[in-house]
């Protein structure tokens, strides 16, 4: 016999092999892709995109490293980089001028009641940054559509309003005052410090499709249900409804589409789930825009239709291999 | 034509880095096993043999020493000859003891019947062949270890026009199958017209995976010389040869959920299972010996060997030099659906393909799901992973069902690219016994 001493080697299930992946190397990918979206708000508010986007991402890992502390839970999954990202995006959904003890109560709202409260990264229904939103929006409803011009902007503020806002309470189209849509594609416009330039979220978009970390679904889906259902209305009157390139343009809809609905956690994982779900929010934003008494309707579509996503998982099984058609 | 700007594949799936380099230019070495040989009465999927010899009997290479009696089983030979030392239960690959014959090995290899050569092997009659490689105890050798003799003998409604000859070796690592197309590609194909004979099969492919090169080269060479095969490259992409996918990639049929190749008139073989076959019924050679490429960054000098079955893992590993210090885990098999072993003293069966020496384990540290569904974009059956996991953890068996979890391959793509290292193999493996065990007692 072998006389050599047995040695024990580990055991475990197979796979034996791993792919170098892991939740926060997507979480910073997602950072890295908010990265041009950051320098637009900066560009165009400066101190204040700077001051928004400090306190909310302060806010949310405070909030974060408090609950994880109180449910015991390992407090080094604070650095995993989803509270970060709930932070940023929670900043460049407000308003430049929002006080920053409201950036700070939105941010504690957004991690403690929209993502702990249901159980932390990988549970939560709804997408915290927008619980946060909502939240500011409905309890300081004036502080959140108080709007400033960006930096570039000669304009008077007392009657300053953002593009939708322009469209829904001032006639803009009857009046020719209508936002150009140059403007609306680099930024230089007035709305939540994040969303006002466009070509900074597509970028953005592209590194996240590249890197596969948002299903092209989502995004396609939302941007080409808003653009069928806003054009059919502006073909049969144009006189009182914008265009559908500006409705794709203007507001919160690039970065709902790209980077909020595309939330892995809150949002379907089947194919036929997702259509639907980017289906469903392209047509409330639509329905909102064009007949509600709101200019805009990214947050609400997108916080209404996270909550299918449980029933759009249950009943939209793909086909697997081989499958039979009943 | 279009075979060059698209290379046939399936859906779904993942590019794992090969680590072939490292053996797949090394010819196969013989490796005769030391005094103790142990060869396992149960190596392959179905009901184990019946131990025909008991402790103190001589036996001879190729001696059968184990029936298998039931409809799903396969006979057992002695590899080598000498005195029965025990029939007593050891440690298999499974990691559970298994009753087992062993051998105290006298080192003549002192043959049980004489070679005898088939003249015309054929001539032989469907019947014949099928017989001749039950009689050898032919299992499939890239793993399952499925009864060979039952699927070349489909159900008389369900007639077999392709036979598939399997040479993806699409597990990382393991260049077994490879060395047997460029070192014994006559024999191989040679038992390829053999299956086709006892099948009643109009034609025969053979698909290889385009990173073997040299295989491919060779195999098509040698198969001008046999009417209606070809050889077709395929798409280097795991799993390229579990048989369900590799049918679709070469003939883009779908065999139907729950069924079996048959179904879409199908047989899939394995390569070394297509060697065997030959050796089987031209020589009445039982399967006693098999190719294990011994590897890994834990391995000093990594070998393809020819070996007896029933030879102890360590005796392989000495073989090749020995383990590095740093050596951490032993797989028998490929490292995405092979079995890690606790202990070297286990020995090779019918379906070890290969011995893997990992220096480095994957972290365990399991985080919540956070729904990526990259799972289920890898899934080669079509499934979505994270949700048989929860359904299995929930105890929704009924559901999980209908999620299609009984048709789980088990192939381990899904666990190798979730980020949050979620053991999700491990789930889906204990919901399909779960739901089996339903179903069974409804």
């Amino acid at each position: 016999m072998n006389k050599k001493e047995e040695k024990i080697f580990t055991i475990q299930s197979s796979p034996h092999l791993k792919e170098k992946e892991s939740i926060p190397r997507i979480m910073y990918t997602v950072v890295i892709s908010l990265l041009p979206a950051i320098g637009a708000s900066i560009y165009f508010f400066r101190f204040r995109a700077v001051a928004i986007l400090i306190t909310s991402i302060i806010s949310c890992l405070f909030t974060e490293g408090i609950i994880l502390l109180i449910r015991k839970k390992p407090i080094n999954s604070l650095w995993d980089g989803s509270a970060l990202i709930t932070g940023i995006l929670l900043a460049l959904t407000l308003p430049p001028s929002l006080r920053l003890d409201l950036v700070f109560i939105g941010g504690v709202i957004a991690i403690g009641i929209g993502k702990q409260a249901f159980g932390g990264l990988g549970y939560n229904i709804f997408n915290p940054a927008l619980v946060g939103r909502a939240f500011l929006q409905t309890a300081f409803p004036v502080a959140m559509t108080t709007w400033t011009p960006t930096i570039f902007q000669k304009i008077d503020i007392s009657t300053f309003a953002t593009p939708l806002g322009n469209l829904k309470f001032n006639q803009a189209i009857v009046k020719g005052t209508l936002t150009p849509l140059k403007e609306l594609f680099w930024g230089n416009i007035g709305g939540c410090i994040g969303e006002t330039s466009a070509i900074a979220l597509l970028i953005g978009g592209m590194i996240l499709l590249w890197r596969r970390c948002i299903d092209w679904r989502i995004p396609t889906g939302i941007l080409s249900t808003l653009f069928l259902f806003t054009g059919i209305f502006w073909l049969t009157n144009p006189d009182k409804y914008a265009s559908p390139v500006f409705h794709l343009l203007a507001g919160g809809v690039l970065l709902g589409a790209i980077f909020m609905a595309t939330d892995m956690v809150t949002s379907p994982i089947t194919p036929l789930g997702n259509w639907i779900y980017a289906i469903g929010i392209g047509l409330f934003i639509g329905i909102i825009r064009l007949f509600g008494g709101l200019p805009e309707g990214v947050m609400f579509s997108i916080l209404f239709m996270n909550a299918f996503v449980p029933l759009l998982n249950q009943f939209t099984r793909p086909r697997y291999f081989g499958e039979m058609k009943k | 034509m279009w075979e060059n700007l698209r290379k046939r594949t399936f859906r779904g799936g993942i590019h794992v880095k090969d680590y072939k380099e490292q053996t797949e230019s090394q010819p196969i070495e013989i490796l005769n096993p030391g005094e103790k040989v142990v060869i396992p009465l149960h190596q392959h999927f179905g009901v184990p043999a019946e131990p025909l010899v008991k402790k103190g009997d001589e036996v001879k290479v190729g001696q059968k020493i184990g029936e298998g009696k039931a409809q799903f089983s396969a006979h057992v030979h002695s590899s080598v000859s000498g005195r029965v030392k025990a029939v007593d239960y050891y440690n298999h690959l499974s990691g559970q003891f298994v009753l087992s014959v062993i051998i105290e090995n006298d080192g003549e290899y002192t043959p049980f019947k004489e070679n005898e050569e088939v003249r015309d092997p054929f001539s032989l009659s469907p019947q014949q062949i099928i017989e001749k490689v039950k009689e050898a105890g032919i299992v499939g050798m890239g793993g399952a270890a499925f009864p060979t003799a039952i699927k070349l003998n489909p159900p008389p409604d369900k007639p077999i026009d392709t036979i598939i000859i399997n040479g993806c070796e699409c597990e990382p690592f393991l260049n077994a199958d490879n060395r047997l197309m460029i070192e014994y590609p006559e024999d191989i194909l040679k038992g390829a017209q053999l299956i086709k004979i006892a099948t009643g099969a109009k034609r025969i492919i053979i698909g290889i995976e385009d990173n073997k090169p040299d295989a491919i080269k060779i195999m098509e060479a040698h198969s001008k010389s046999f009417p209606f095969t070809e050889v077709i490259p395929l798409k280097t992409k795991y799993p390229q040869g579990a048989e369900k996918n590799l049918i679709f990639a070469l003939l883009r049929r779908k065999v139907p959920a729950g069924g079996l190749p048959f179904d879409v008139g199908v047989v899939v073989q394995n390569v070394a299972t297509a060697k065997a076959i030959w050796e089987a019924v031209s020589r009445n050679k039982p399967l006693c010996e098999r190719v294990v490429t011994v590897t890994g960054p834990g391995i000093l000098n990594p070998k393809n060997i020819l070996v007896k079955i029933g030879t102890l893992a360590q005796e392989l590993i000495d073989f090749c030099g020995g383990l590095k210090e740093d050596t951490k885990m032993i797989v028998m098999g490929g490292p995405m659906m092979g079995v890690a072993q606790w202990s070297l003293d286990v020995p090779v069966i019918k379906a070890t393909s290969g011995i893997i020496a990992l220096t480095s384990i994957p972290p365990d540290e399991e985080q919540p799901c956070i729904r990526c569904g990259r799972c289920s974009e890898h899934c080669p059956m079509g499934l979505v992973p994270t949700q048989l996991m929860r359904l299995t953890k929930f105890g929704k068996l009924m559901e999980a069902d209908e999620w299609g979890i009984l048709n789980c391959v088990e192939c381990g793509c899904c666990e190798f690219v979730c980020p949050a290292n979620i053991p999700l193999v491990h789930w889906i493996r204990t919901g399909k016994s779960k739901v089996s065990l339903l179903k069974k007692q409804k």
